[in-house]
């Protein structure tokens, strides 16, 4: 079922670039906040979903959790030389597995613009606001 | 940043006092232009630094300080492992020994001009850039650990460089207590095919000729004259480094309250000098350190085989080789006398004044060569450690102009298509695979790297000596 309240977006931090992602889940905060991600990168719309990777990961708290999931893609971009546009996420207590669907970067049509170096703990927070929406987010350093 | 926050030491040196949780003050060193425009989160930053077990004299921001992660970009802070010192991985950064190298090529302007297209392509044919590249060199597991153990002086012994390129970089090519068993299998495949790459965001490789004289005397033994014309090599430690940081950040955060540190913020995560997870970075941080060096010395061998087609008279020979993400220890002097610190420079260029023993002999009467990268169309400038940087920051001075604008601003404020035309008509070839990028690293999107350079040379953190412009950019 389509969630109305996913989105992600962009905001502002001095040298690098905040991530930011919107769900009426946790899970789905991840899972925009990944797509924020690759926005970073390439214009998600451009990324055809041709191959799947499973990833997983685990942290103390939901932050380090965050955190480590973005960092998890980043490797995954590096090694595999891939852009990725969907994702599935699921988080069971303090472990996140994950299925990531990308194809390998193309630099004529995607126009990779910068590389994510990782992501930091500057701005990291993930809560369920007032009106329930989850939010994900932190800085990449890029 | 509101000045009223601060008091002014002298035109160029403001500090904030000791207060509340800080160990000492902070000091920040910038012209009062660049004083209100810097963002107050450096103010911050820079307090938070000041709270860290050991910290000694001060936590200091240079003039092109800006908001980073934990630490300030531009910030400098030396720690006293015999005071329960710390060694911070989000102090270092995640490029670990990010830097720039400064090759002579005994060549003027009008050499370039006569072959400035032919040599440009065949520089972006030679010198993979951008996001994804790789590099010709594929390392085996006994390869990596030997290059993250021998750094440079590994690359000039595989025959890509000469013996003597390593009299010109820092560590003489080789940083010491590496220990590339501490570096993680993902980091290490992260690098697999990444050696001799230059990467992306504001990383380059410029030729640039030298339009200004500012210390006839240093430059002289420096070895530039107006006209000359240097290649410029700014970039880091790859995906190897971009992992360390990534894990240790982690490591650090997760191990702080095992170690009873209370971190005003956890993106300050670091570990006791002497402590387990302490000594694991710095091994793993130092091996880093090889792979950024290592990586120069191949990106310079690529240059000068592209040359050696083109110029085939050029002598490419290292002015210096500065890193400006690292920890290292040095002998400092404090209250209780000479100390041995783990100075952390994030963003920061360290600076030795003339005489010190680790500059090469040849400089060493005029002080340490500092390379300033500008951003992409801009000048870069080489500086010289000066006596009094050792009081007032521990040898350390700026590293670049610093972004004004946000990478997202920049984007919609630019084209990369027109940003290139115009530079072109400027007489600036640029090359890059991604014009998206282009638009991301506007020259415009830095702050005045000259106001930078002025500050740092006003505070007496480091001589001006020469500036160089671009005439062809290779951007990742």
């Amino acid at each position: 079922m389509q969630d109305p309240s996913a989105r992600w977006e962009h905001y502002e931090h001095g040298a690098d670039i905040g991530v930011r992602g919107f769900g009426a889940t946790k899970e789905g905060a991840f899972e925009q906040a990944a797509l924020a991600l690759t926005a970073v990168l390439v214009d998600p719309d451009t990324v055809q979903p041709r191959e799947r990777v499973a990833l997983s990961c685990n942290a103390p708290d939901d932050e380090l959790l965050l955190a480590e999931w973005l960092n998890a893609l980043v490797y995954e971009m590096g090694t595999r030389r891939m852009v990725f546009g969907r994702f599935r996420v699921s988080v069971d207590g303090h472990q996140l597995s994950a299925e990531a669907w990308g194809e390998p970067t193309d630099v004529a049509r995607h126009q990779p613009a910068v590389e994510v170096k990782g992501a930091t703990y500057t701005t990291l927070r993930v809560a369920r606001e007032e009106s329930g929406t989850w939010v994900a987010q932190t800085v990449v350093d890029v | 940043m509101d000045l009223n926050l601060l008091q002014r030491r002298s035109d160029y040196e403001w500090e904030i006092p000791q207060r509340d949780a800080m160990r000492v003050p902070a000091t920040i060193y910038a012209s009062e232009a660049l004083m209100r425009e810097m963002d107050h989160k450096v103010y911050e930053q820079a307090v938070n630094v000041a709270v860290l077990p050991g910290i000694v004299r001060a936590s200091y921001a240079m003039p092109d300080a800006h908001w980073g992660y934990g630490f300030p970009i531009g910030g400098v802070a030396a720690f006293d492992p015999d005071a329960g010192g710390v060694v911070s991985a989000g102090g270092v950064g995640f490029d670990i020994s990010c830097g720039v190298r400064c090759l002579h090529t005994g060549l003027v302007r009008d050499d370039i001009m006569k072959v400035q297209r032919e040599l440009a392509s065949i520089l972006f044919q030679r010198i993979p850039a951008g996001v994804g590249s790789t590099g010709a060199i594929r390392l085996n597991e006994r390869d990596m650990d030997e290059m993250l153990a021998g750094g440079a002086k590994w690359a000039v012994d595989r025959g890509w460089g000469v013996p003597e390129d390593l009299e010109r970089v820092e560590e003489q090519g080789q940083m010491k207590h590496a220990k590339p068993g501490n570096v993680s299998a993902q980091a290490k495949k992260r690098q697999r095919d990444e050696m001799g790459t230059l990467g992306s965001g504001n990383h380059y490789l410029e030729l640039q000729e030298v339009t200004a004289i500012y210390d006839a005397g240093i430059a002289e033994v420096f070895g530039l004259k107006q006209g000359d014309i240097v290649v410029m090599i700014h970039c880091g430690s790859r995906g190897l480094g971009h992992q360390i940081g990534t894990e240790f950040l982690k490591h650090m955060a997760i191990a702080a309250a095992q170690y009873g540190l209370v971190l005003p913020d956890r993106e300050l995560a670091c570990a006791p000098i002497k402590s387990e997870v302490g000594a694991e970075y710095l091994g793993a941080m130092r091996a880093a350190i090889n792979c950024a060096l290592a990586n120069r010395q191949i990106l310079t061998h690529l240059v000068r085989r592209a040359f050696a087609d083109v110029l085939p008279h050029a002598r490419l020979t290292l002015l210096y080789d500065v890193s400006h993400n690292t920890c290292k220890v040095e002998q400092h002097r404090s209250d209780s006398g000479v100390r041995e610190l783990y100075v952390h420079r994030k963003g920061a260029t360290r600076a030795f004044g003339p005489g010190h023993p680790d500059i090469p002999e040849p400089l060493r009467a005029a002080g340490q060569p500092v390379l300033i990268g500008g951003s992409m169309g801009t000048a870069s400038y080489v500086l010289a450690g000066t006596k009094e940087s050792e009081a007032l920051a521990f040898s350390s001075a700026c590293h670049g102009a610093g972004r004004a604008m946000s990478r997202h601003k920049a984007m919609k404020t630019w084209s990369g298509r027109q940003l290139v035309d115009d530079l072109a008509a400027r007489g600036i070839l640029v090359k890059s695979p991604a014009m998206r990028g282009v638009a991301e690293e506007a020259p415009g999107a830095y702050k005045d790297v000259a106001a930078v350079v002025d500050a740092a040379d006003a505070a007496g953190l480091a001589r001006k000596v020469a500036r160089a412009e671009p005439l062809i950019c290779i951007k990742g």
